[in-house]
């Protein structure tokens, strides 16, 4: 019959309009009651009725990896940035809106840490790899999206100030990228523990040291000490043993097993 | 030098017997040839070899010449009967024009219709001149556009550097805002004896599409005018800003020009000043209802450079998120398609509505919903977060087939659909291959050409399901060809979510951000929801891309959109350009 297709298809919205309704009454608590809150919306087949979210008084319950625009983090305890202004997270960025400052010292040295930060989140978009690639889990994607502001400058030029959060936010929003981290952390902190031991171990103990030397504890166990202890003169200097312990090789010596 | 092409003369090329002399070099990637013998030995290929299906072309600024690249596929010889015959390696075909000053080189319009447009592109962004082309003008770009942004010497107004990152944002970070960059000092250029007060706007010649003579004799005894309406580029039924230059007599139209690039920012020249991963985020925006695929295709085309092996859960995982982008592309094809027949944003709503839950899995595994920016050389971003695999089970088991269902419902047997639907926009297999159209389209025509079972890539030739074909080659078998589409992506999904193995989901070794590239080219092509989606990557072993281009499916679709829309009405061209399912990011790029 002409016309069955399109009263099936308005049947289709019928039910719809229908199941909206019935979905809302059959919801206990209902989801107007005692004000708005979150809603999670992750399973699927669960999915019923009305998706709209009516922001901003209801909120969707936001994804942990979601990201908006990075934030830095400081440590909680000590207040001290883990950012050592390497520059990854700037040479790394696609649309360049990160700009570092690196600090120094008053003889003029530069330190491990930035004297300024700046992201202009108007241009950055959102890419995560600034994070993705901090060696020192510096530099975050933040969940708070809420940013609009009445001008570019300088509201949507984040400067070091703006950009710091504590380790507690941060653990806050990924507790599962948080609780890897630190897990992480521990680990390389109780192997260090380890090698350290191996290595005062050999003094202590001097019988010992030739074995030990040879095959627990290659000569370049301080070499794996993460780069994040590392100063700059600790690394000129690291440098300057390196190219020292080059030339030595270029000459047969036995002084390789210390 | 001389005494090898010597030896290689006669014999040795190929085809020589057949153009003698057509062919100059047999290169590692590809067939040099020369510019004069062009077109003799493309109307060879295609009629003797049958290399029907000009897939893409590009140019390439090298220091000694410039280079177009023609890749050549055969697909006619596929038939419904045989719908997994595989097809060879594209040939390549090069044609170097040393003189860049003037280069110019016959056009293949005449050979292969589909190079209409790119060629257009070529020469808009190149400046290579196509002898005997029918509309050589700028597409992407305004007619009063001065210089070839995509050679090598042309820098862009605020230009800072030749290649990222730059160097002012570490260590001393000396930062200058764009604003504070005046544009008319010494990044910009003009050309010689430019002079403001002397400028006029130009003159935009469109093809003669007022004079097309009327052969479908419409009108009849009414007087009708000739009119000239442009539709867009604010129109609601453009899915973007995108204007179609339309030629009316009465309400039949007689002539249609496809008007594009207001979204234009040269993404192949910022690609080619990013570093190699910076493209990742940037391959998001071509087309961002299906940036998992646009990812897909950039990363294969890398990892063929480089040689990089993504491990198996990678694959699974890549596959997955694919085809997932798939149906939310279709869904979206397919509401709007309703959208511009008038059943306002009910089924565009309720596409919506399901997208909203796969973009939910894609925030759940890759933190953003459009642009996911997911996928690495060697591998995916991060693994899946706990649970994600069932949550995607849930949703492919228990959600979809349902979905699917209220769909056929809603749509599929609804009479004023059909009847304003069929017939419309017909193209033949032979004129889809001809026009070099892709994916849905051409499949519709009942080409059964599908990247995946044709050169699978991936992992794709592990699963088991069907090629979706109609013959029709009208709009409604598009709309069919995708909603089958979707079953067959759902029958993926299913295989992949049950066989998706644990493991790592990177090549062992510490993420690098500084991707080394061996210098050399590739061309990575996935079959994403819109067509042949490529990327054609030449590195010169430096960190960011010497030549970086994108084969579009949408854009490159849209050069068939006169041929459809001649003698219809201009309410069906609307339908025409809704079946094409254009995006306008990828189209502008």
């Amino acid at each position: 019959m002409f016309g069955s297709g399109v009263l099936k298809g308005l049947g289709v919205t019928l039910k719809e309009f229908v199941s909206t309704y019935v979905d809302d009454i059959k919801k206990i608590p209902s989801r107007y009651a005692g004000g708005r809150h979150e809603l999670d919306q992750s399973s699927a087949s669960a999915q019923t009725g009305l998706f709209t979210v009516q922001y901003p008084e209801e909120r969707r319950k936001l994804a942990e990896r979601f990201r908006y625009v990075p934030v830095l983090i400081y440590d909680a305890g000590t207040g001290e940035d883990r950012c050592t202004a390497c520059g990854i997270c700037a040479k790394v960025c696609p649309p360049q809106c990160i700009w570092i400052v690196r600090a120094k010292d008053e003889r003029g040295k530069p330190m491990t840490k930035p004297a300024e930060f700046h992201i202009d989140t108007s241009i950055c978009m959102n890419c995560g790899l600034c994070a993705e690639f901090c060696p020192f889990d510096a530099i975050k994607m933040d969940h708070d999206f809420e940013i609009a502001a009445y001008q570019r400058m300088p509201s949507l030029l984040f400067d070091l100030e703006k950009l710091r959060v504590p380790t507690t936010y941060y653990a806050r929003i990924r507790p599962t990228d948080w609780a890897d981290e630190e897990a992480a952390r521990e680990a390389e902190k109780a192997e260090k523990a380890a090698k350290a031991a191996a290595k005062a171990a050999p003094a202590a103990r001097p019988v010992a040291s030739a074995a030990i030397g040879d095959t627990a504890a290659p000569p370049a166990t301080a070499a794996l000490a993460p780069r994040a202890a590392l100063t700059p003169e600790e690394i000129e200097r690291r440098k300057a043993a390196a190219a020292a312990k080059r030339a030595a090789k270029a000459e047969p010596s036995d002084t390789e097993s210390r | 030098m001389a005494d090898t092409i010597l030896q290689t003369t006669t014999s040795e090329l190929p085809f020589a017997d057949a153009v003698p002399g057509a062919i100059l070099e047999q290169a590692k990637t590809g067939l040099v040839i020369a510019a004069d013998k062009l077109r003799e030995l493309a109307t060879y290929l295609r009629e003797q070899q049958g290399y029907d299906y000009l897939s893409m072309v590009t140019s390439v600024d090298w220091p000694q010449y410039l280079e177009v690249v023609y890749y050549l596929y055969r697909v006619g010889t596929l038939s419904p009967d045989h719908p997994v015959t595989l097809s060879p390696d594209p040939l390549v075909l090069r044609v170097r024009l040393p003189d860049k000053a003037n280069p110019e080189l016959p056009s293949l319009y005449s050979v292969w219709p589909g190079a209409d447009l790119q060629e257009r592109e070529v020469y808009d962004m190149m400046g290579i001149r196509f002898t005997d082309h029918p509309n050589l003008r700028r597409i992407l770009l305004w007619d009063g556009f001065e210089g070839w942004p995509l050679r090598k010497d042309y820098k862009e107004s605020y230009h800072e550097e030749d290649a990222k990152p730059f160097k002012s944002r570490h260590p001393d970070g000396k930062h200058l805002w764009a604003e504070d960059r005046v544009p008319w000092k010494d990044n910009t250029t003009y050309p010689v004896g430019w002079d403001p007060d002397l400028w006029t706007s130009p003159q935009v010649q469109y093809r003669k599409i007022m004079q097309v003579d009327d052969g479908n004799g419409h009108g009849g005894e009414f007087k009708t005018d000739r009119v000239l309406v442009n539709m867009g580029p604010q129109h609601p039924s453009t899915h973007g800003v995108f204007r179609m230059v339309v030629a009316v007599d009465g309400e039949n139209v007689v002539g249609l020009e496809p008007e594009i690039g207001y979204l234009h920012r040269c993404h192949e020249k910022i690609g080619e000043r990013n570093t190699y991963i910076m493209n990742i985020p940037f391959t998001d925006r071509l087309d961002y209802i299906a940036s998992m695929s646009n990812n897909f295709g950039y990363v294969l085309a890398v990892e063929k450079l480089t040689g990089i092996q993504a491990p198996e859960r990678a694959e699974y995982i890549r596959v997955i998120m694919a085809e997932l982008t798939r149906i939310v592309s279709h869904f979206i094809a397919v509401g709007f398609l309703f959208n511009d027949l008038g059943a306002y944003f009910t089924p565009a709503l309720y596409g919506l509505r399901e997208r909203e839950l796969m973009l939910d899995l894609f925030e759940a595994a890759a933190g953003s919903r459009m642009m996911c920016n997911y996928l690495r050389f060697g591998g995916v971003f991060a693994d899946l977060p706990a649970g994600w695999v069932e949550r995607a089970k849930d949703l492919v088991w228990n959600r979809l087939p349902r979905v699917m269902e209220n769909f056929e419902n809603l749509m599929a047997g609804n009479e004023i659909f059909e009847t304003r639907c069929r017939g419309v926009g017909v193209l033949t297999a032979q004129e889809a291959i001809a026009y070099s159209m892709a994916g849905p389209m051409l499949r519709a025509s009942g080409v059964p050409y599908d990247l995946r079972k044709a050169r699978p890539y991936s992992i794709y030739d592990r699963f088991e399901f069907d090629v979706c074909t109609r013959p029709e080659g009208d709009v409604w078998a598009r709309f069919r060809v995708r909603m089958d589409e979707v079953y067959q992506s759902i029958r993926i999904l299913k295989q992949a979510l049950d066989g998706i193995p644990a493991g790592p989901v990177m090549p062992p070794g510490k993420k690098q951000y500084q991707v080394r590239v061996p210098a050399g080219e590739a061309y990575g092509a996935v079959e994403g929801p819109k067509g042949e989606l490529g990327f054609y990557v030449v590195s010169d072993g430096k960190p960011n891309p010497y030549r970086y281009h994108v084969r579009a499916p949408t854009f490159i679709n849209l050069t068939s959109l006169e041929k459809m829309c001649i003698g219809h009405k201009i309410a069906d061209s609307v339908v025409i350009l809704g079946a094409i399912d254009i995006v306008l990011g990828e189209v502008d790029r």
